[in-house]
Formats: C-alpha cells, sequence, structure tokens
C-alpha cells in the first residue's frame, strides 16, 4: 500500500481506538457511581489510546520509509550476476537507474542485458514485499497499541499523567531536533570533506591558487589533474561580499538614522514596511534583475566610458546584493539606535548640540558595537547566499580584485558541482562538501561573534 | 567678560555652518531611503516591463479543409494511418488561401513555420475525437510559432532578434491587418507543465510541485515549530542541555541555505535511499529551514501570554500541561500563525536548496503525489532565466510575477490575522 493511503488509515485507527477508549472508560465508571471515581477524565484515557496506537506505528512508518530505498537497492544488486557487480558506486547508480527504468517501462526490456531485465523483475518483487510487510507491520503495532492502552483503561490508572508525561517527551523531542539537525549538517559534510581530503592533500585545497574541479573521466585523458585551490573562490566571494557591503551598510544605516531621529510617525510608518518588502523578495528574483538587467547595463555602461567589463561582473551581482541585504542593515541598526538610552540624547540635546551632532558625537560611539554585531550578520548573509551568485556571477575562477571582471564564489561552485548526475567517489563532487564545511565554518564564526556582540551591548543599557 | 563674549561670538559665527551641516545630514537620510525605495521600484517595474507579455499569447486563427487526399488520411480511426498522416498540409492549404502566390516548396516551407509546432497536433487530436470532420471546413485557433510570437509581440525591443525572414514578415503584417493573427490571454501559462518550447511552456507543474512541498513543510514545520517553541517556553529546566538548544536555534537560523541542501543530498538521498527530485525530500529540507523562524516567533507569542493567565489557570487546579494545551496555546496562536506564515512564505521563495537535492529536472508532467519528480515555482524561474532561447525571458518574468502574488498574498494575510487576532495585555 502506498505511504499517502497508510498514514490516514494509521490516524482513522488512533481516532477509532480515542473512542473505544473512551466509551471504556465511561462504561468502567458508571457502576462506580459516575466519572469522578476514576482518576483521571475519561478523555485522557481516550488520549493515551490514541498516543498508544499511533505513535509507535508512526514512528515504524517513518523509519521503514527511511531505510527501504537503501536496503532494497542492496537487494537488488547482490541478486546480480557475480560477475556483472559494479566496481564503482557511480558504476552502481548507472545499473540502478537502468534497473529501475526497466521496471518503470520507461526503456524497453528488449534494449537491456538479461541480468538487467531479471533484477527489474526482483526490484518489482521486493518492493511490492516490502510494501506489504510495511502496510501489515505498521497496521497490527497500530492495533496492538490500541489493545494494550484497552487494558490499560482501569479506574485506579492516571491516565493524565501518562499522557501528560509522553506529550512533554514529545515536545522535548520536537526541540531537540534543531539539535539533530546541526548534528546533521556538521556530520554530512565532515564525512565526505574527509574523503575529499584522502584524494587532494588540505594544504593544496586552503593555500592553492588554481581552481579547476574537472577530474577526467578517463584516465589517459588531456588535463585530467583537477585542481582545488580555494583562494580564487575565496576572493570572489570577499569580493562580491564586499561591493554588497558598500553599498547596504551606507543606505542602510543613513536610513536607519533618518527613520529612527527624524522622520514623522507616518512617513516611518510607511517607509519601513516598504523596506521590508525588499527582504521578502525571493533571492532568485533579485538573481534574474541582476543577470538581465543590471549587468548588462553595467556592460554597456563601461564600455561606453571606455572601459572592458564581463557581461558577467562581480560589480552586478554585489549591487544586487546590497540591495537584498539593506533591510537586515536598516532593521538591525534601527534596533540598536533605539536601544540608547533617551537620557542620553536629552543631555546631549541640552548642551546646545544639533541632532546631527548628537547622533554623530553621542548615539552612533553608543551604538557602534552593536552595528557592527549587525554588520556582520549582514556579512554572513552575504557570504552564504547563492542564487543571486548563481546566476549573475561567473563559474570561471578568475583570481582578481576587479570588479568588473567576472569571479566565481563557494556557493556557486557547491551548487554546480552537485546539480546533475554526482559520483560520490570523485573528488570533484566530494569537493563541494569541503566548500560547504568551508563556508558552514566561516558563516557560523562570524554568527557567534555578532550574536556575542550584540548581545552584550544590548545588557549594559537593559 | 571679554572671554565670554568672544566664545558667543564663535558659537554664533559657527552656527550657520552647523546648521550647514545639519540639512546636510539630514538630506544623506533621505538619499538613502531613496536608494532603498528607488531599487524596490525598479526591480518591481523592471520585471512587470519584462514580463507583462509574458501573459498574453499570439494565435493564427484558420478556416482549415481537414482534406483526406492531402492528408493521406481515409480513416481518422486507424492509429497506422493516423501515425503516417501529413497533418500540416491542410495548415499549408489554409494558410495559402491568404497568400495565393506562395506557391514553391520553399515558400510553403516558409509557410508552416508561422504555425507553431503543435499546429497539427491540434487538428491530430480533433479528427482522432470526432472522425466525421473528415473532408469538412474547421476553424482553428492555432498557436503561432515562436518567430511569429516575437515579431509581433516585441518587433520593437532591441533586446529581440527577430528569425522571421523578410517574406514571412510582410505574411505576418497582412496576417495581422486581417485580423488572422491575433493576440489572446496565455492560458498555456496556467494549464500546463514545463516545455522546451517557449510558446508550450506552462507553470502548472511548478505550482503544484510548489504546493505538494509547501504542504509537507507546513505539515511538518509547524506543529514541530509550536511543540519546540512550548517546550523551551513552558517546561524546559534552566540547564544546559536548554542553552545548547537554544544556541542552536539561533545559529540554524542564520545558516546559509545552501547548507540545508547539503545535509539533504547527504543524510536523506545519500544515506536514505529516498528518491531525487520529489516534493516529500524538498519539503523535509524546507520544513528542517523554517523550524527555527517557526520556533523564535511562537516563543515570541507565548512569552506575550501575561503570567496571570497562567496563575489563574493554575489557582483553579489545572495541572502544567492544561494551563498550556488549554490556556496559554489558544492564547498564543495568532502570534504563532503569522510567525509560520512569514516562515511559509520564506520557504516558498527558497530555490538554493531545492537545486541540490534535484528539483532543477526538465520535468513536463505535473506531478500527482509527493513521489512524483516535481520542481517549484522559484526553480522554474531559474530554469527559464538560465534558458537560452529568448522567448523564456517573459515567462520567467511572468512566473516571477506569479511568484510575488503569492508570496504577497501570504504577508498580507499575516498582516491580516495579526491586526484581526491578536490581543494586547
Amino acid at each position: 500500500m502506498q505511504t499517502a493511503n497508510l498514514l490516514p488509515l494509521v490516524l482513522v485507527l488512533a481516532v477509532v481506538a480515542y473512542g473505544l477508549a473512551l466509551m471504556r472508560s465511561r462504561a468502567l465508571a458508571a457502576p462506580l457511581g459516575g466519572i469522578r471515581n476514576l482518576k483521571a477524565l475519561p478523555g485522557y484515557y481516550a488520549a493515551r489510546a490514541a498516543l498508544w496506537s499511533a505513535v509507535p506505528a508512526l514512528i515504524v512508518l517513518a523509519a521503514w520509509m527511511a531505510f527501504e530505498g537503501r536496503v532494497i537497492q542492496d537487494i537488488v544488486i547482490a541478486s546480480l550476476p557475480e560477475n556483472t557487480w559494479p566496481e564503482s558506486t557511480g558504476q552502481a547508480s548507472l545499473i540502478l537507474s537502468q534497473i529501475s527504468n526497466v521496471a518503470a517501462g520507461n526503456l524497453d526490456p528488449n534494449f537491456v542485458p538479461d541480468h538487467i531485465r531479471a533484477a527489474a523483475g526482483v526490484l518489482e518483487t521486493v518492493r511490492d514485499q516490502s510494501g506489504d510487510f510495511k502496510t501489515m507491520l505498521v497496521l497490527l503495532i497500530a492495533v496492538l497499541g490500541a489493545a494494550f492502552a484497552w487494558t490499560r483503561v482501569a479506574p485506579h490508572i492516571n491516565a493524565r499523567e501518562n499522557v501528560e508525561n509522553t506529550l512533554r517527551r514529545i515536545f522535548f523531542i520536537c526541540a531537540a531536533v534543531a539539535v539533530l539537525t546541526t548534528v546533521g549538517i556538521v556530520f554530512s559534510v565532515i564525512f565526505e570533506t574527509v574523503r575529499f581530503f584522502g584524494k587532494v592533500p588540505i594544504s593544496d585545497f586552503l593555500f592553492s591558487t588554481s581552481w579547476s574541479p574537472q577530474t577526467a573521466i578517463r584516465a589517459d585523458q588531456v588535463g585530467s589533474e583537477g585542481a582545488f585551490g580555494v583562494i580564487p573562490l575565496f576572493i570572489g566571494t570577499l569580493l562580491i561580499s564586499a561591493i554588497a557591503l558598500l553599498v547596504a551598510v551606507p543606505t542602510g544605516l543613513l536610513s536607519a538614522i533618518y527613520l529612527s531621529e527624524y522622520a514623522s510617525r507616518k512617513t516611518r510608518a510607511t517607509v519601513k514596511p516598504l523596506m521590508e518588502m525588499l527582504a521578502g523578495v525571493p533571492t532568485v528574483v533579485y538573481g534574474f534583475f541582476a543577470a538581465l538587467t543590471v549587468a548588462p547595463f553595467i556592460r554597456d555602461l563601461a564600455e561606453a566610458i571606455g572601459l572592458e567589463a564581463s557581461s558577467q561582473s562581480a560589480l552586478a551581482a554585489g549591487l544586487v546584493m546590497g540591495i537584498m541585504i539593506i533591510p537586515f542593515v536598516s532593521s538591525l541598526s534601527d534596533d540598536v539606535i533605539n536601544a540608547v538610552p533617551q537620557t542620553m540624547r536629552d543631555g546631549s540635546l541640552a548642551l546646545g548640540a544639533t541632532q546631527s551632532e548628537t547622533m554623530k558625537k553621542v548615539i552612533f560611539p553608543a551604538a557602534l558595537p552593536g552595528i557592527i554585531g549587525g554588520i556582520l550578520l549582514a556579512a554572513s548573509r552575504a557570504i552564504g547566499e547563492t542564487m543571486i551568485v548563481v546566476m549573475a556571477a561567473g563559474l570561471a575562477a578568475n583570481l582578481t580584485a576587479n570588479p568588473l571582471e567576472s569571479v566565481t564564489t563557494v556557493t556557486v561552485q557547491i551548487a554546480t558541482l552537485l546539480v546533475g548526475d554526482q559520483e560520490f567517489d570523485s573528488a570533484k563532487t566530494l569537493s563541494a562538501f569541503a566548500l560547504g564545511m568551508l563556508l558552514f565554518i566561516v558563516t557560523l564564526l562570524l554568527n557567534v561573534v555578532a550574536l556575542k556582540i550584540v548581545r552584550k551591548y544590548r545588557e549594559q543599557y537593559d | 567678560m571679554t572671554d565670554q563674549r568672544s566664545q558667543a561670538e564663535i558659537v554664533r559665527r559657527s552656527l550657520k555652518k552647523r546648521y550647514r551641516k545639519e540639512r546636510r545630514f539630514r538630506a544623506y537620510g533621505i538619499v538613502a531611503i531613496f536608494i532603498a525605495l528607488a531599487s524596490l521600484f525598479i526591480l518591481f517595474a523592471d520585471i512587470i516591463a519584462k514580463g507583462h507579455s509574458g501573459f498574453i499569447k499570439t494565435t493564427i486563427t484558420l478556416n482549415v479543409t481537414l482534406d483526406s487526399e492531402q492528408m493521406y488520411l481515409d480513416d481518422p480511426t486507424d492509429s497506422d494511418q493516423v501515425s503516417m498522416a501529413d497533418f500540416n498540409a491542410p495548415i499549408i492549404a489554409a494558410l495559402q488561401q491568404h497568400f495565393p502566390d506562395a506557391d514553391s516548396a520553399g515558400q510553403k516551407r516558409e509557410l508552416n513555420r508561422l504555425v507553431g509546432s503543435y499546429g497539427s497536433n491540434d487538428i491530430k487530436d480533433r479528427l482522432s475525437a470526432n472522425p466525421e470532420l473528415l473532408n469538412t471546413t474547421e476553424t482553428f485557433e492555432f498557436q503561432a510559432s515562436d518567430q511569429v510570437s516575437v515579431y509581433v509581440k516585441h518587433a520593437d525591443n532591441p533586446r529581440y532578434s527577430v528569425r522571421l525572414s523578410e517574406q514571412q514578415q510582410a505574411w505576418v503584417d497582412e496576417l495581422v491587418e486581417k485580423d488572422v493573427i491575433g493576440t489572446g490571454f496565455n492560458d498555456i501559462l496556467f494549464g500546463r507543465g514545463d516545455s522546451r518550447n517557449p510558446g508550450n511552456a506552462g507553470l502548472l507543474g511548478a505550482v503544484v510541485g510548489s504546493l505538494l512541498t509547501m504542504l509537507v513543510t507546513l505539515a511538518l514545520s509547524f506543529p514541530m515549530g509550536i511543540a519546540a517553541a512550548v517546550y523551551l517556553e513552558e517546561f524546559a529546566p534552566q540547564n544546559k542541555i536548554t542553552d545548547f538548544i537554544e544556541v542552536n536555534i539561533n545559529n540554524l537560523a542564520a545558516v546559509p541555505s545552501i547548507i540545508f541542501g547539503l545535509l539533504g543530498l547527504a543524510v536523506f538521498i545519500g544515506l536514505f535511499g529516498m528518491p531525487r527530485s520529489v516534493p516529500l525530500v524538498g519539503g523535509i529540507v524546507l520544513s528542517l529551514m523554517t523550524l527555527p523562524t517557526i520556533i523564535i516567533s511562537s516563543r515570541a507569542a507565548i512569552k506575550s501570554v501575561p503570567p496571570s493567565i497562567r496563575e489563574a489557570a493554575e489557582g483553579v487546579g489545572a495541572s502544567k500541561m492544561q494551563v498550556v494545551l488549554h490556556h496559554v496555546v489558544p492564547l498564543a496562536m495568532p502570534g504563532m500563525l503569522t510567525g509560520s506564515i512569514i516562515g511559509m512564505a520564506q520557504a516558498l521563495g527558497e530555490t538554493a536548496p531545492l537545486l541540490l537535492i534535484g528539483m532543477v529536472a526538465f520535468i513536463v508532467d505535473v506531478p500527482g503525489g509527493f513521489f512524483d519528480s516535481a520542481t517549484v515555482l522559484p526553480v522554474q524561474v531559474y530554469l527559464w532565466a538560465s534558458s537560452s532561447e529568448q522567448g523564456f525571458i517573459e515567462l520567467a518574468s511572468a512566473a516571477i510575477m506569479v511568484l510575488l502574488t503569492f508570496m504577497i498574498s501570504m504577508n498580507a494575510l499575516a498582516i491580516w490575522l495579526r491586526k484581526r487576532l491578536e490581543r494586547r495585555w
């Protein structure tokens, strides 16, 4: 049975268990003189039955689904005759996709070798069997759970405590998912990164200045040695992020100052949401804008004044990214400026300083640590931004500081290396994970430092 | 005395300069706001200017005589004959009625190219459905070919290059004059999946894919986010584990989205062997990504419920869990909903992690379930924007307009909910 049908079925069973337990607890209470003689309200007995029926069944279902694909693949591969066993993971995925295409009817069985056709048959049987087993097991567990809960409907058992403890545990698990996600991220990048450093020395990765991740399909190919020096990518990322910050920091900061110190309430109420809209626009839209409008414009402009510009210039990507992070800088600075106590403002104005002098000489220095924290957060945002650079920056890893040339970034390389088919044992694919690890570490450091500065600063005035 | 006077004098003399500085500073602020708002305006104006033509299609309306001899077809129900038949011949004949001089083989071929590649399919489909129409004259509204479409819609736009011969341009001009070539609302955009051919490409597949992905995201991240927020605000003991969880959530909120794509690729596809390109995996990855946003806003909503409510409930004998589930959560629900809708709008516009888990494949069919290969709206924008075919630029902009419409209405809904339901204590 399809999971899409199995899931509602389990939920229906849980509802049935709820109803049955409700009726049973009422029936048990009646001869005792009403439900006040039960340790818990009937609803709690019912809720416990529903939990007993649904939770274990759903856990088993999720676990089955998580490992089903993997196990079936292994069984199918094992069913192949020994001399056709794949030698590499790349070959294995090729064979597997052939087999599943035959099984799905997308590929004419007459065009493939016998062993593939046989394996397609195995795939179908195993898949059917797995589906049947899964359905039976899950339903059995649901029914057993409900039956167990049914036997535990008794006046002296406090079902409320059971239910509340279970719920509290479920809530804790939900909160812990954040930790699991972090662990998952760390492990998925570390695992592949270690394998990458087994193929490419870590010193080459960190200190070499050339990046061309092409590895040979055949061993005798020309230029088969890939180069995995991360420095050009890093310079490219820094160049684009620096341009973005050059746009966003003055614009965001000055508009935050104007909005918090000078603007009337009405102006603020209209301008602020409009600026927040800039933060809500999807990054792919900015990418489109950068690639199809800003980049050609900059190229034409540069040509008009006699400079040579690439059609995928770092400037275009940086400018548009800057526009994107204006609202981050402005809303973070706005928070910090507002956190500066009014007494400092009043004191400065009372001494005869103008508003701008108060701002520049009193409030800005007081708010500076918070503003720097905000800028660091914006920088981490710029470094991790993907779509704008994928669409508007180039692929060629040029080691340059000229904003009119095309550069590439860490995120662009991750995206291009991993889109399409991958072989998990080639240095090319694995390098994307090493880049991901680098990106994760850098942004994490920036965030931790920024959050620390912001928090420390806030405590000073609270 | 003289000292004081001279100081006052100095202040007075510098006043003009200081006021000028004050005005200049204020002007900087206004310029900064102007730059931000102007970029927003230019962005939207540019998208609309590029995309409005994507909602218009170019059609050629012809009276076609379904002549059985021209098509080499006696029996439209015979599938062998249908597969051999020449359905272009009646189209050419119908066009020749307008241009009797176009007689040579080359000219016929040029005439045929005015009608899009699906023209013959239109005839085939209508004939197979109604075999009795053979040898009658029927009116067909064909999709014009992409070249004709570009010529009709963008002849004066230097960004588009017209790829019609002069002869064809003259024909098209005449047909436009005669109202044979016209324009209409592009229903294909909302009625079909993707295509290699801009004239036949639609958004339906991407919209359905987005919907399925968002359903998975909502089903996972909304209950989990609320449960986590409730735990952290109401139940969590003050200890290292809780601190660790909180630090984790705050950091996850700032992790670049592409990293979540790496997680999806390595864990869900690599380790668990889940299929590529499917809404289920996309939804799981996006829900892990939006979870921190939802938790943070839900916690703020729970915090804003005054302690008096909790104390009153506890006072009449409610257990901690009853206080939370019966009073705190319902009162905090509007704030939680608002935060979740905003998180969902973010997830709807997210592209980068979905690229890595294979949701960029070229998929023609509209997905029918959580396990079908699918793409989503922002990825469709990316695919069309990076296509070399010039007709896709206007489609990408049109898709952006559809995407922005969805996002703006979600945000408007969130604002409306907040205004409508949120209580101030």
